[in-house]
């Protein structure tokens, strides 16, 4: 009872937390990647995955290539936890991730073709949540 | 009044073949078949599947759903995102 008034606070303040800042998740990625993120070599996919945009080195193909395979395990895993398809999963991440692409980087529209992201909100399927 | 009749009478210039009852079965089974023909309905296939729909709206549902663990998911692993 006692451990349950502490533990209660706790978690919603741990919650809290990691709403609050996204910024230390940003600081965790490859430096490469977030440079190509940056200079608009990749973008975000409405599928989930990476994409690299036009024409690109084989050291950015090859760097998307890999974090898309640790992607599709990662969403195998999560999806089969929630009951749910790889592909819905994926799709979902997919909607997420493009609403938190930052000005400058790049995404795929529902149209398939890439945009940079501006200021405003992102174009986002209407699957998506808006 | 007392109708002459000709012993022997000439045969008429157009025998049908097929006469009374059956000729009126006849007739009336061409005009069923024809009605039959002419009213066929041609159904074209559409260009794009309606299924298409189906799936984004049950999509739609499902992503709703999953969105949160979608979100915890980024931060637990920021590094391939």
């Amino acid at each position: 009872m006692i451990a349950n008034r502490i533990a209660k606070p706790l978690i919603a303040a741990l919650v809290a937390a990691a709403v609050a800042l996204p910024a230390p998740a940003l600081a965790q990625r490859d430096p490469a990647y977030e440079a190509a993120r940056k200079s608009g070599q990749v973008g975000e996919k409405t599928d989930g995955y990476l994409g690299v945009v036009g024409s690109q080195p084989a050291s950015v193909q090859d760097m998307v290539a890999d974090l898309n395979i640790k992607r599709r395990a990662n969403y195998a895993d999560r999806a089969q936890a929630q009951g749910a398809t790889l592909e819905e999963y994926a799709i979902t991440q997919g909607c997420i991730l493009i609403s938190r692409t930052v000005a400058g980087e790049k995404y795929q529209a529902p149209d398939g073709s890439w945009q940079t992201r501006g200021a405003g909100a992102p174009q986002l399927h209407s699957r998506c949540p808006q | 009044m007392k109708v002459s009749k000709l012993t022997k009478p000439a045969r008429t210039a157009h025998k049908p073949r097929i006469m009374g009852k059956r000729r009126a079965i006849a007739g009336s089974m061409m005009v069923l078949g024809s009605a039959l023909l002419g009213g066929c309905i041609t159904v074209d296939a559409p260009n794009e599947p309606i299924v298409i729909e189906l799936n984004i709206n049950i999509t739609q549902e499902v992503i709703y759903r999953l969105a949160d663990d979608v979100r915890s998911n980024i931060e637990e692993n920021p590094e391939i995102f």
